[in-house]
């Protein structure tokens, strides 16, 4: 039983995939699409419940969110943090050029 | 053979034996069980230097009860110098520049760490199957999962490779492949452990816990692990209790609650008869059996399946390959690159779930999916509220079913999913639950679910403790161990 929200095909799993930087070959998108439409299904019993008026809970009441003065706390080496990016030099990440 | 804390601690104390023959011991042991495929990472020479050095400290005085133990740490833990993989390629040789807080309390306790547990990747997974450095191996029937996604410090604990270990638990992950294996693990509250350090996957469901052979070790290592910490932000800054002092107390006038929805259709005839056989011993050392009902837990996983990947495809959006982890060697431009390497990087059910979450946190259906099931959660908690108005603690089983078949559901995203039916409504509302052994099926372990008030481990470690005392389930081993 659904209630009545959409099934995706290769299309829409194309865009998602953009939006989440994942490169999909065509049959990974076909069979990612049929994946999601069927856990989209499971999802859709949510629709089962009435919840107007309820306050929506983004982690459990207790634990709270705390925020710490703006100082530092740690400090781990630069060098030692750079040491484990794929491609650096000087102190700098390196990535494809991206301005002209 | 019963491989305790407890009793590793009483011959240490007594001399009997060294942490470093200890340590010796537990490598040795796990080459033999290679098969199982339970670790992905032996420390070997810290191991035995750390061991060596835990017995020059006892022999100074002042040693704890963890002092000199050996423990495993599941992957998903970072350790300072020792590769983190968290199962992925993507940190397939990712060396962390510092501890997490977990790892870095245990050390201080004494504990020495042995090597990293095999998991599912990025711990989204419910036998263990995800891996990028392949399935482990149940020890109770090699041609079975051991569930997870802790399911290499579960493997190891029930083949006493290690006495412990350590696991996380976003929707069921230690309390499901506890339950497999046959050993005893325990989800804390949410806040209850940092979760600094720890690779993140749903980072308000994610919680780190202890598992080992019984209650009365969990409780020494949740000592160990919980407080608060200030590097995590939602770390709850409230006292530890010292969980083994509280364990002994008669469960006379205890009321246990009975949940309906864990005993309905779907689950297996003979878990349920090993579950509610555990609730007679627990009958007849005094407990009350009250039914009770949690009418919204049927939507939990519906609710979790949002909920969880919507997280997941924020925290795993650092992946770029630019800071640390995996690179695709050939790309054209900077989008390039980021396509090549989270593809891939990532394995198929990461991918799947990175999708999913991102779809629903995507324009036009956020509020269908994202506050939809922010809303559902918030009567999942309040189900367990109402129900423990009238009950100490709930119990019901672990998981609808023992250990499956490799291959079994691997291929069928929703049938796994369906596994962790009556965990993930306990994360959702972020209280602590404990997984014991109850029993067996066809020659399977069985696991009893214990669920408690917000912050009430000690409650639940001492039914579980009281419930050993009278039963030698975990004391059981696999044959050939």
């Amino acid at each position: 039983m659904t209630y009545g929200l959409a099934a995706l095909d290769a299309k829409d799993i194309e865009k998602v995939a953009h939006l989440a930087r994942l490169g999909l070959s065509g049959p990974e998108r076909e069979a990612y699409a049929q994946d999601l439409s069927r856990i989209l299904d499971l999802v859709s019993h949510m629709n089962a419940v009435a919840t107007d008026g309820v306050v929506p809970m983004t982690h459990p009441d207790a634990a709270g969110l705390r925020l710490r003065g703006d100082k530092v706390e740690q400090e781990i080496d630069r060098d030692q943090l750079m040491a484990v990016a794929p491609q650096a030099r000087d102190g700098l990440y390196l990535v494809p050029r991206v301005i002209e | 053979m019963t491989l305790t804390i407890t009793k590793i601690a009483e011959d240490l104390a007594a001399g009997r034996c060294s942490s470093r023959e200890l340590v010796d011991d537990a490598l040795a042991r796990i080459k033999t069980h290679a098969a199982l495929n339970a670790f992905i990472t032996l420390d070997e020479d810290a191991a035995r230097r750390d061991a060596q050095a835990a017995d020059r400290a006892r022999r100074a005085g002042g040693a704890g009860i963890l002092a000199g133990v050996p423990i495993a740490h599941k992957d998903i833990f970072c350790t300072a110098g020792v590769k983190t993989t968290c199962a992925s390629r993507m940190l397939a040789e990712f060396v962390p520049p510092y501890d997490a807080t977990v790892v870095r309390k245990m050390k201080a306790a004494g504990c020495v760490m042995v090597g990293k547990t095999n998991m599912d990747e990025f711990a989204m997974g419910s036998s263990n199957e995800t891996s990028h450095f392949g399935p482990v191996r149940n020890p109770w029937d090699h041609k079975r999962v051991p569930g997870g996604s802790s399911g290499g410090s579960a493997a190891a604990v029930a083949a006493r490779l290690v006495p412990a270990a350590t696991g996380t638990d976003t929707g069921g992950s230690i309390r499901q492949p506890a339950a497999l294996c046959g050993i005893t693990g325990l989800k804390p509250s949410y806040g209850r452990v940092s979760r600094y350090g720890l690779i993140a996957f749903a980072s308000s469901l994610d919680q780190a816990g202890p598992m080992a052979a019984t209650a009365e070790d969990c409780a020494h290592l949740l000592a160990a692990m919980a407080g608060f910490d200030e590097r995590d932000a939602t770390s709850l800054d409230a006292p530890v209790p010292d969980y083994a002092a509280e364990l002994g107390k008669d469960l006379k006038g205890l009321r246990i609650g009975v949940v309906a929805e864990h005993f309905a259709k779907g689950v297996e005839p003979k878990v349920a008869e090993v579950v509610r056989e555990a609730l007679r011993e627990y009958e007849r050392q005094g407990a009350r059996l009250v039914d009770v009902s949690l009418p919204n837990s049927a939507h939990a996983v519906p609710c979790y399946y949002v909920l969880a990947p919507a997280e997941a495809s924020s925290n795993l959006a650092r992946y770029d390959g630019v800071r640390y982890g995996y690179r695709a060697p050939e790309y054209q431009d900077l989008e390039d690159m980021y396509k090549k390497t989270r593809s891939q990087g990532f394995g198929s059910e990461v991918k799947r779930r990175i999708m999913v979450g991102t779809y629903a946190l995507s324009a036009g259906y956020y509020d269908a999916y994202y506050v939809k099931a922010l809303k559902l959660r918030r009567l999942i908690a309040d189900d367990f509220a109402r129900a423990f108005e009238q009950c100490d603690i709930l119990a019901g089983p672990v998981s609808p079913s023992t250990a499956f078949a490799l291959g079994a559901k691997n291929t069928d995203p929703v049938s796994m999913y369906l596994n962790d039916i009556f965990t993930i409504p306990v994360n959702l509302a972020g209280l602590p639950a404990l997984s014991l052994p109850a029993g067996f099926a066809d020659g399977l372990p069985v696991g009893l679910q214990l669920i408690g008030r917000y912050l009430d481990e000690a409650c639940l470690l001492n039914a579980a403790h009281r419930f050993q005392q009278a039963t030698d389930w975990h004391a059981r081993v696999p044959a050939g161990i």
